[in-house]
Parts: structure tokens; sequence; C-alpha cells
């Protein structure tokens, strides 16, 4: 144990005058979180609408006013004729058209169906889908409250969306963050710095001292755990201080969850070292075990439920998906950790298979 | 007692044979030169013998412990330091000895007393805070040293220790290696330089993964027993040496620097009739005389013998 101090001691003295290391394991971090979390926004706001009232009633008043009052829209031009729809469209001064037709009020005054005309430029598919879900949203509203006869209760669909009430994709988004910047920093950090003691020779001069492979690596790994951890921890704070993320758990099961995956993560980077004989391929392997498997295959970006079997079946041994679903539990539901209780076991799981799997390795190569 | 005793050490990576068969002792406070081409099988003799690589047949003691058996044991006894400077750079000189210090197990007051010796014997107080990287070749090589020994082994193995360091701090770092042993230290060299060589007590000529020859420096040299060598000075070497490869007194010739050395199966005292001969074909010999056989003539013969065999 005095051995394994000793040898922390060392890393961390190494790491402290290796400003480069330090700047890049707390600094990138909150870089990769602002550009992300500003470009990885599914949100769409102040599209382009341009509007051809042909009732000038006060209900399609009402109706325009909806449209801009929601946030979503901005106002850009009143139209006169359907060639100008196409040219301002084409010109992408338009992202959609609301075109409500003579009579509009009239028929709502009457107690008939009335029906508007909405042209929404669906060149990106996913962005012109949420467009619709705005509209659809926004026209029933507008509609429930311009249908005033008390015979006519309509039956009113209140959906009330929980956890995230705005559907906001920042805050689904940054646990998912959270989750692949702490797995970068756990799993490149750690290989690197033991790989590099291959390359530079030192590795060979303290395996002649008498102490084993675990002890050293365990000396060698603990910075790392403290370093990645205190990143982590800094890259929470910075999504709550940047993207209002909330903390509705306990801090003490959040402790809990990132060290549990840290520690895979570390493990992971043991592995990924104990293979390696250069940084090159470690850094190389890093990337492909959990960078992109993080990214894609946990639930980061793209729905698990949503993905064809195979590679489902291949998330599952993706750490990322299970602490994906811990972080958001804690932070955006204040769920407890018994709450979370599978997700944990499965963290737990993985974590012991790697380091298991690292300390076979480690302790295979003294043969 | 012997320090370190080998007995038909073997080690096998797949087909091929790094180390083969090999048998010999080091005693107590003798400096035991390895010697061989790369490859020759030198390194992993000596990470066999630190239990660092585990002997495929063959058993070793060192210290009086089993490498097999307790390689931990061993490495309590062994001091080592490799070709390379396996000083963390980015350490200053305190540090990297308080790493060892850790890393030896040394209590607190051990360390303050083996740190001033250490300091010292590498010339490094004044020195403690500066970063390893920042220091020359000879320092950093008696720091290596130092840091080797700080636990203070009884048997002290150095692979390659001199690469790239000034003849100067190869004189110091030689003079070191002698009060060592002069205290009972053993130590076990490798060495790609020949007038390191001649510094040991005993070598070992490694070929092939083979121990080709092993014995004190006039031991070794016995191979050209019977077998004068003489040094030819000569105006045209290239073609003087042309011209005894067909004599039948000459077995062998080589080339060293501007002389000529001619390996002879009779008495020396045939060389002045030998030297006459060239002189006959319009050569201008201007020396003729005996040579004792260098360690390098001993090396380019056994390695020669071995891979005829």
């Amino acid at each position: 144990m005095r051995k394994s101090l000793a040898v922390g001691r060392k890393e961390l003295r190494q790491i402290w005058r290796d400003r480069r290391t330090l700047v890049i394991v707390l600094f990138v971090p909150v870089f990769l979180l602002v550009l992300y979390g500003y470009a990885l926004n599914f949100d769409i706001r102040d599209i382009a609408l341009g509007v051809q009232d042909r009732d000038g009633s006060v209900e399609s008043r009402a109706l325009v006013s909806a449209f801009v009052r929601s946030g979503y829209f901005k106002f850009v031009s009143r139209l006169d004729g359907e060639g100008e729809i196409e040219q301002l469209m084409d010109r992408g001064t338009l992202r959609a058209a609301l075109v409500i037709p003579e009579q509009y009020g009239e028929r709502f005054r009457t107690g008939h169906a009335a029906s508007v005309q909405v042209i929404v430029n669906g060149d990106n598919a996913s962005t012109g889908a949420t467009i619709v879900g705005y509209v659809t949203r926004i026209v029933r509203e507008a509609a429930a409250g311009v249908t005033r006869s008390p015979l006519a209760v309509p039956v009113r669909v209140e959906p009330r969306i929980w956890y995230n009430p705005e559907l906001r994709s920042t805050l689904f988004l940054v646990p998912g963050l959270i989750a692949f910047i702490a797995m970068i920093v756990g799993v490149t950090s750690t290989a690197l710095s033991i790989v590099r003691e291959k390359e530079t020779g030192t590795m060979e001069q303290v395996r002649m001292a008498p102490i084993g492979s675990v002890s050293f690596v365990i000396g060698k790994t603990i910075p790392y755990l403290f370093l990645s951890f205190a990143s982590s921890i800094f890259i929470v704070f910075m999504s709550m201080a940047l993207f209002d993320l909330p903390m509705r758990g306990s801090w003490w099961a959040l402790v809990a969850a990132i060290v549990l995956f840290l520690a895979g993560a570390l493990g992971t980077g043991l592995l990924i070292s104990t293979i390696a004989e250069t940084q090159l391929i470690a850094f190389m392997m890093g990337l492909l075990l959990t960078f992109l498997p993080t990214f894609i295959l946990s639930g980061f970006i793209f729905p698990i439920s949503s993905m064809p079997w195979a590679l489902q079946v291949i998330t599952l041994a993706v750490p990322a998906r299970y602490f994906l679903v811990v972080l958001r539990g804690i932070v955006l539901k204040g769920a407890t950790l018994p709450a979370l209780a599978t997700p944990i076991l499965a963290l737990v799981i993985y974590a012991v298979i790697v380091l298991g799997l690292a300390s076979i390795r480690l302790a295979r190569r003294h043969g | 007692m012997s320090a370190i005793t080998v007995s038909h050490l073997t080690r096998r990576f797949g087909k091929f044979v790094a180390v083969d068969d090999v048998s010999f002792d080091v005693a107590e406070g003798e400096i035991f030169g390895f010697l061989g081409a790369n490859g020759a099988g030198k390194s992993t003799t000596i990470r066999m013998l630190c239990g660092l690589l585990r002997p495929t047949i063959g058993t070793a003691s060192v210290g009086g412990v089993d490498v097999t058996r307790d390689p931990e044991g061993v490495k309590r006894r062994i001091g080592y330091m490799s070709q390379r400077f396996s000083l963390y750079e980015t350490l200053t000189v305190d540090e990297n000895i308080r790493l060892y210090a850790g890393l030896y197990g040394l209590s607190n007051e051990r360390h303050a007393e083996r740190r001033r010796f250490v300091l010292e014997m590498a010339g490094l107080e004044g020195r403690e805070k500066t970063l390893t990287r920042e220091l020359s070749g000879g320092w950093r090589q008696r720091l290596a040293l130092g840091c080797a020994i700080l636990h203070e082994p009884p048997i002290l193995f150095l692979d390659e220790p001199t690469g790239g360091v000034d003849p100067l701090s190869r004189r110091l770092f030689w003079r070191l290696i002698d009060g060592f042993a002069r205290g009972g230290v053993t130590v076990l060299v490798t060495t790609h330089y020949l007038d390191e060589a001649e510094r040991c007590h005993r070598v070992g000529i490694m070929h092939a993964g083979r121990l080709a020859s092993i014995g004190t420096i006039p031991q070794v040299k016995e191979v050209f027993a019977g077998r004068p060598i003489v040094e030819i000075r000569v105006d045209r070497p290239v073609e003087a040496m042309r011209a005894l490869e067909a004599m039948p007194e000459v077995e062998k010739t080589s080339l060293f620097g501007t002389a000529v050395h001619a390996v002879l199966n009779v008495p020396a005292s045939a060389a002045p009739a030998i030297a006459g001969r060239l002189g006959g074909i319009g050569l201008e010999v201007r020396a003729v005389e005996p040579v004792e056989p260098s360690l390098e003539d001993v090396f380019l013969e056994v390695v020669e013998r071995a891979s005829a065999s």
C-alpha cells in the first residue's frame, strides 16, 4: 500500500508538472460541453413565417398572433399570392407559410369546421416534422380558445410533459454530454499515462523494483480517478450554470454514480494499456472503444429503442447507456438509487469485468 | 558462496530460442561482463535473473533466492539499471530518489541517509530540485545508478549502462562500479564497449542465445593458444591481406585501423619470413611484431567459431 502511495504521489507530481495534460483534462471537457451544448440543440425557434390572411377577421388575426406569441415562429412577411410563397421559400426567406382562407372566421362563428393551410419547408426532414408538430399544437389551442359555445365544449387533450416540461432538448442532452466527456477523460488519461511509461522504459525500471503490477497500477490510477472525478463534477456545475440543468436528486447519489461509472472507464483505459504498445495505438483504441459507442450507442443522441435489434444488443455492453439512465434519473427526476438498481447493477458488472480482465492481463505479464 | 548461479537456463519465445542452455556462476564481489551482439540473448538472460521473465527450462538463483520460486525476493536483493535512462524526466532529482525509496520501502531515516550518499556519489549536490530531463547524460546515468543502489542491494545488474555517455563520464562511472565491487557488491554488466569489458574480472561471450566462451580475460584469450597474432604495418593493407590469405601459414587476417592482424598456425618466429615475402611482391613493410590478442580479436574469433558449429 505504501508503495502504491509512492507511485500515486509521483504520478500527481508528473500531472502537476505536465500542465498541458492538466489543461486538457480539465478544460477541454468544458470546451466540449459548450460546443456540443449549444450546437446540439434540437429545439427550433424563430422559424421564419409568412402569412397570407385572406379572411382578415378577428378569428384569423387571433390565429396569427397565436403563432407569433408561441415563440417558435417569427413573423417575416405578409403574402399576397401563391407565387410569392414559392419564391420566398426558394430563397430561404421563409421556412413556413400560413394560409388562412376566406370565411375562416365566418365558419367558426356558424359552428362549421374550418381549415387552414400550412406549408412547411421539408428539406430537413427532422426540422420539418418538428415544425408540423408545433403548428398542430398552436392551431388546436387557438381553435379551442375561439370556440366559446357552452354547448360545444370540445374535449381538450392536455399533454403534460414531466421532468422537462418545456421539452428542451438541452436538458436531455447534457447528461449525455457528461457521460461522454467523463468516459473520454477517464479512458484516455489512464491508457495514455501507462502506455507512455512503456514507451519511455520507466515501466521496465519500476518493474525491477519489488512492487507488484497491481499495486503499481493502483498507484497510477488513483490520481486519474480524482482528476476525472473533478473534471466530471466541474462539467456538472458548468451545465447547471450554462444550461440550467436542474438537480432534483441527491448529490451523494450523483457522486456515487459518477465514481462507479469512472471506475469502469478507468478499467477500460487499463485494459487498453495492457494491449497497446504505443500511445498512438492506445489513443485510437480508446477512441474506437469508448468515443464512438458512447456517442452513438448509448442513447445519448439516438434513442436505443429505435435501433435495429442487433445494435440494441451491442448497446448492452456500452456502460454509458446505463450511466445515462442513472444520470437523467437523478438529475432530472430526482430518483433515488434503489429506483435505479438495474442500471447501477449493470455499471457494477461492467466495472468488475473490465477491472478483473485488466488485472488478470497485468499479472500474466509477469510469466 | 556464489552470488549468482545459473544452470541450463533456457527461454523460448514461441519457436525462437532467445537463451539456450546457459550455465555460469558469479562470485560475490565479482564484476562479470556479458558480451554479445544485439539479440544474442544478454538482456533476456538478465530479465530472467531479475525475476521479470520466467525461464522455460533451467534454474537460476540470485543472492541465494530462486528466481522462479520467489521473483519478488530476488527484486529486493538486486539493483537494476537499464540501457535507457529510465528515470522520470519530468520529476526532479529528489523526487526520483523519493519514488525509489518508496518503491523499495525505505524508512524515512534510511531514505535521508541514502539520499545524501547518492547525491554525493553522483555529484548532484545542489541540483536536488533540477528536473531530470535538464541533466546531462553523465549525471542522469549516475542518478539512475544511485536510484538502483538506493536500497543497498548486494547484487547489481547493469544492462548497457554507458550507452550514449561521454568518455569522461564513462570513466567516472566505472570508477564507481569498481568501488562497489571492492565493497563486496556483485556486478553483472552487459556492454558493447570492449574496453569496458577489459575492466571486468570475468567475461562471458554470448552468441545466438548460447554462452560461447567464459572466463577471465587471459582465459578467454586462450582461444588463440598456439596461434600467434602478428601485427603488420604496410603501405597497402588491403593488398597485403589478400597476399597473406594465400599463404599456408596464415589462418586468417583482419584489418585493425591501418594495420593488418594475421593469425598464424606456425610459431611467431616465422613472422619475418612472411614479411619478407610481402616485400617480395612489391609491398613496403614498415613493421612486423607479435601482439597479444585483443578482446576484439577474441570476440570475433569466438563468434565466428560459434556460428560455424
